[in-house]
This record gives structure tokens, sequence and C-alpha cells, in this order.
């Protein structure tokens, strides 16, 4: 018998039982399906999360205090050391250091102070994140400015009371109209109650790992060193929360870290660093370690129920050899090889399997994107369809179809004929 | 062409032996027309499941063209089968959901036969089922169905054709007609036809009759000139 004729035959078996063949394929429709949408979701995650890291800017190294921060003052969060932790924490002048040692790949440092501070308005008042920083900073960090101006050098010379708004909070505090030019009052209970003016609107930026830029308030660095003292170690140092590196593009973002962990290391006279150097490709690939764990978890609920398919359709054509005994008996009566009844079985499974597979891509690849970008549960999805997914999906299905075929098929070959032939 | 040395065929039933061949000896020559009669248990359709390669005998040996039928495996078995033997069963044995001519195709699938369409309509068409080629087994008299079933046995143009009380399930005059084919077979296309049954009139088409009880054939008329009906 010719693989056409085996598939012919099958193909008349499975529309006689209709119903049940529905029923049977059902299974591997949904496992099929299941496997293609839940790695789209988890792969989706993982782009979503990529994408945000590669949003902070290009080619950054980040240099981060590791020893436990004190709280800058009310209401503060994290903010600077403050003199009286025994370790020492990275400060403006590490900065400096780094930016003049010469070290070879780095391109631009912009350090950063936060601070929590309330903004107050005519309109009212808001609790914002303040960042003291350089010119560098839009670039360094791919941020563009929307109207207006940046920080300038001159801004930084002269500790100017300018500042620029993220897009989010700019509308926040001034919801009816035009920000730049206005005044808006920095303070901290009473110790610090500054009068800015707003210079400078940011670009919208959208979601970002570590906060939302677009709710960030920019000042000078200058300013947040001189006029914000508990910013300020005992001896007078200005402590920075983070120190953005940009490398030059194509450095070894490894061995610039090595140097500049070496400059601090002999800066802060210690043998253990008291900072963390994390390059954004550590950040991609730690992200990427949680979504991969998510995909494969999400992949093998799928694969169990593409499993649970396939013992159906095996339980199916077990019944299907026992009811079709009579007519296994007049196929080998009529010349019929034992070969030819496991192909004819075979094929009935791969059949169903691989029609089920198909109709599961067809449902899984359309559901997949039919819930990119929607919001459910107030989260947007991300679905990102792999054609490994859908490829390594339908191999499963058919490989489970031939697996789950052979048994009945080959149960279904070592019937006697007469018996066959006998059975009512 | 078929010969059957000391053949026994032994089933067990529970813890009992039934001897369904008991030391048959046989010879059979191309062209025959035999008629097997016996009571129900006699052992006449296992005898005709060993000639047709169905069944494999528990001891003695069996001859097909001098090839020993015994050392063949399941598959050769087979298409050997499949090649020189037609089957024909009281039942009609039709595959419930298939046309007539699709039946008649059946044997040719799987011999990899070519221009099926054109042998199956040939076969239906000498059996007189011309106009019933589309028709389903629940769409024709049993008649009908014995001569689609007839179709399907010649249509590999085997040598030996074995009906298995192919009238069994006809009224006498239908009965007589499948009869009248059978005669035509191996009048005309010299095809050796073995057929079981324990009607003394079907029988009486035959050119020979062997009757059996218990397993063992207790009379053989040998060849012999045919009987006036």
């Amino acid at each position: 018998m010719s693989v056409l004729d085996a598939f012919r035959v099958s193909c008349r078996a499975i529309a006689a039982n209709g119903l049940r063949s529905v029923l049977t394929t059902l299974g591997m429709v949904i496992g099929v399906g299941s496997v293609i949408v839940l790695i789209a979701v988890g792969q989706g995650a993982q782009k979503g999360v990529q994408d945000q890291i590669r949003g902070l800017g290009q080619d950054l190294v980040f240099i981060k205090p590791s020893a436990p921060v004190r709280n800058g003052g009310p209401g503060a969060q994290t903010v600077a050391r403050v003199g009286a932790a025994s370790a020492q924490g990275l400060t403006k002048s590490d900065a400096d250091a780094i930016a003049t040692s010469g070290i070879n790949g780095v391109a631009a440092v912009a350090p950063q102070i936060s601070l929590e501070l309330q903004a107050i308005t005519a309109d009212g008042n808001q609790e914002v994140t303040v960042i003291g920083t350089t010119p560098e900073y839009p670039a360094v960090r791919a941020s563009a400015v929307a109207d207006g101006d940046f920080i300038t050098d001159a801004d930084v010379t002269k500790k100017s009371l300018n500042l620029v708004l993220g897009s989010t909070i700019a509308k926040t505090l001034f919801p009816n109209g035009e920000a730049i030019g206005q005044r808006v009052r920095l303070s901290i209970g009473g110790r610090i109650n500054l009068n800015f003016n707003v210079v400078g609107v940011m670009a919208p930026k959208g979601g970002s790992a570590g906060g939302t830029a677009d709710e960030y308030v920019f000042v000078p660095v200058s300013t947040m060193q001189s006029r914000v003292g508990f910013v300020r170690s005992a001896t007078g140092e200005v402590f920075v929360n983070q120190i953005n590196v940009q490398t030059r593009p194509g450095a070894d973002q490894a061995a610039v870290s090595a140097q500049i962990s070496d400059l601090l290391l002999t800066r802060h006279r210690v043998s253990t660093p008291d900072f963390t150097i994390q390059t954004q490709n550590d950040l991609i690939g730690a992200a990427g370690q949680v979504s991969r764990t998510l995909s494969i978890l999400l992949g093998s609920i799928a694969g169990i129920s593409l499993v649970v398919g396939g013992i159906g359709v095996m339980n199916i054509m077990l019944v299907s050899v026992t009811e079709r005994t009579r007519e296994i008996g007049i196929r080998r009566a009529v010349g019929a090889r034992g070969k030819d009844i496991i192909l004819q079985f075979t094929t009935e499974a791969l059949a169903l399997c691989v029609g089920g597979g198909l109709l599961g891509i067809a449902i899984g690849v359309g559901l997949a994107i039919g819930i990119d970008g929607r919001t459910i549960a107030s989260q947007t999805m991300t679905t990102v369809v792999q054609p490994w997914s859908v490829a390594v999906a339908f191999a499963v299905a058919a490989g489970i179809g031939a697996v789950s075929g052979s048994y009945p098929a080959y149960r279904a070959s070592k019937l006697d004929p007469i018996t066959a032939l006998r059975n009512e | 062409m078929i010969t059957l040395e000391n053949v026994t065929k032994f089933y067990r039933s529970g813890t009992e032996v039934i001897r369904a061949l008991d030391g048959v000896t046989l010879t059979i020559d191309r062209g025959e027309f035999v008629a097997i009669m016996g009571a129900s248990g006699s052992g006449k359709s296992t005898m005709m499941n060993v000639i047709g390669c169905l069944d494999r005998p528990t001891s003695g040996k069996y001859l097909f063209e001098g090839h020993d039928i015994a050392r063949l495996s399941d598959d050769a078995r087979a298409t050997l089968r499949s090649r020189e033997f037609g089957f024909v069963f009281q039942q009609f044995n039709l595959l419930p959901r298939m046309s007539a001519i699709e039946q008649v195709e059946l044997p040719m699938v799987y011999q990899d036969v070519r221009s099926r369409r054109r042998k199956a309509r040939a076969a239906l068409a000498h059996v007189g089922l011309a106009d019933r080629m589309k028709h389903k087994p629940t769409q024709l008299s049993g008649g009908q169905q014995q001569r689609v079933a007839i179709a399907r046995a010649l249509v590999c143009d085997p040598r030996v054709v074995l009906a298995d009380e192919p009238t069994g399930a006809l009224d006498s005059h239908t009965g007589e007609e499948v009869m009248v084919i059978f005669e035509s077979l191996v009048r005309e296309q010299g095809i050796t036809v073995i057929l079981v049954t324990h009607e003394q009139e079907v029988a009486a088409h035959a050119d020979r009759i062997i009757r059996m009880r218990d397993g063992q054939v207790v009379e053989d008329t040998g060849k012999r000139i045919r009987m006036l009906a």
C-alpha cells in the first residue's frame, strides 16, 4: 500500500467518525496552541525587559555604591550615604577621576545624585525624584529634550536654579499649559526651600527599568551639591547615587569595568569593592535569565497538555482498532500485509495529530497576535511569536502522533486474520 | 498445484483441544472445481483457511505450486494470498462505507497495481454490476453484494478462488446466479474454484466433492465427469 493510499484511507476513516475525530484532535489543538501562545508571552516579556534596558542608553556601565545607604532626610528614600557609615560611598570626585583617568574606551561620564523632594507650584504639590546631573546626561541615557534646553555647562558652573522636567511630571505640575518659564519650589520639610525656573521639558521616554524617567526632575549637579547640605560627607565630599559611564562603541566593556574597578579601589583605599559595576549587557543577561526561566515554565505547562492530547489520541486509536477488527480481517483477506495495516493506522493517528497541530498553530499564532498590545488585568501584553516554537510544537505533535499511533497499529497488525474475520 | 500431506490443525479451547483438521492428505489440480462438504464443525472452513494461507497448519505439509507454505513469513503469505487467491465469504465481508468500485479496487491497493479504476470497472461489469459501481453495500441486494465480493476476488487474476458458503446467505434463485458465475470461472477462465458448502444442490455444480467429518476426509469423488443437475 502506498503512503498516498494510506492517507486516503485515513482521511475517510477520520471523516466517518467526525465528532470523535474532532474531540480527539482537540487535545492536540489545545496543546500546540498553548505551546505557541505561552512561549510567545514568555518571549514577549523577555523582549519587553530587554527593550527597557536598551532604552536606558547605549554602551552604558553603571557604578553604584554597594554599602548600605542611610536615609537623607524626611521623605527621602535612597539618597547618597551620609558620612557616618564606615565604608566610603561614591563621590563626585570619583566620577571626575574616571572622566580624567584616560581609561581607554570611556566616552562620557555622568554622575547623578537623586533625592525625593516636594515640588510646590501654584497648583499644588507633588513628591518628585530630583536628579542632579551634568549636561552629558541626555546623551548618555538616550533621552532628548522636547522643549527648551537641558542643563548647560553654564548652569553647572553657576550652580543655577534652573530645572528640566520629565514629560509626565511636566503635565502633572502644569496641567493647564506651558511649563517653561514657570517656577517650581523644591523642598524637604523646612530644611531646603529653593525656587527653580523651568527651562526645559524632556521628550516622553516610556517605561524603563528602575523607575520612570518621565517622572524625573533634573537640576544641575553642582546646585544639588552646594545647596543640599546632607549629600555631603563629614569631610565635605559630595556623594552621588550612581555614576553613568558611556563607553565608546565597540569598546570591551569588561576591560573598561575592570580598569574603573581598579581605579576606584585605589582611590577608596580598600581591597574589596564598596561599589558594584554593572554593564548594560549584564542587566540584559540577568533579565534574560528570569524571562528564560519563565519561558521554560510556560513551555513545560503547554508541553504537558500536548502529551495529554497524545494520550487521548492513543486511547482513541486503540478503541478504533478494536472496533474495526472485522475491517482489518477483510483487508488481510484481500492481501494486506502486517505492514500495510501498520501504515494505515499510523497514518491515521499522524493525520489526526498533524491536522490538530496545524489547527493549533493557526489558533495559537492568531491568539498570540491578537493579544499583543492589549491590556489584560491592567497588564499590557507583549507577545513575540517565535518561528522555532511553531516548528517545535508541530514536530512534537507529529512525533506524538507517530508514537501514539504505532502501538495500536502494531496491535492491529498482529490480529489473526481468521479471528478478525469472525469478529462481528 | 495444491498438496496437503497429513495436515493437522488443533485449536485450544480452554482445556479442550479441538482437532479441526486431523491428518488430511489431498491433492487439487489446476482448473478443478471442488466442493468441500460436511456438517458444521467438520473442519471444512479450517481446511479452506489453510489452503488460502489465512491459517497455518499445526503439523503436516502444505505445498502450493511446490512451495512449503509453513516456512513462509506472515508477510510473504499475505503477498502470496493477494496474488494467487481470491476469497468469497458467506457474509460477503464488504467494507461498509465503500462503494462497489472501491471494494473491488481494494486488493489492488495492496499490490500497488496501476489503472485500478479501469480494472475494477471491468471486473464489476463481468459480474453484471456495471450500473451499480457507486453503490454502497447497504444499497445493494444480497446477491449483488456477493457479486461485488466475487469481482473483488477476481480482480487480481487469482489462480484459485476460495468460496466459503457463498450462497449461504442468499435465496436459492440468487444463489443459483452466483453459482453460474463460479462455473464460468472454471469453464471459461481455467480458474481453480474450491467451494465450501453443506448444500447438495450447490455442490452439484462442482466436478469433485470432498466430504469431511471430524477433521478427516471421509469421501473424495475424485475428478469426475460433471453430472447433469
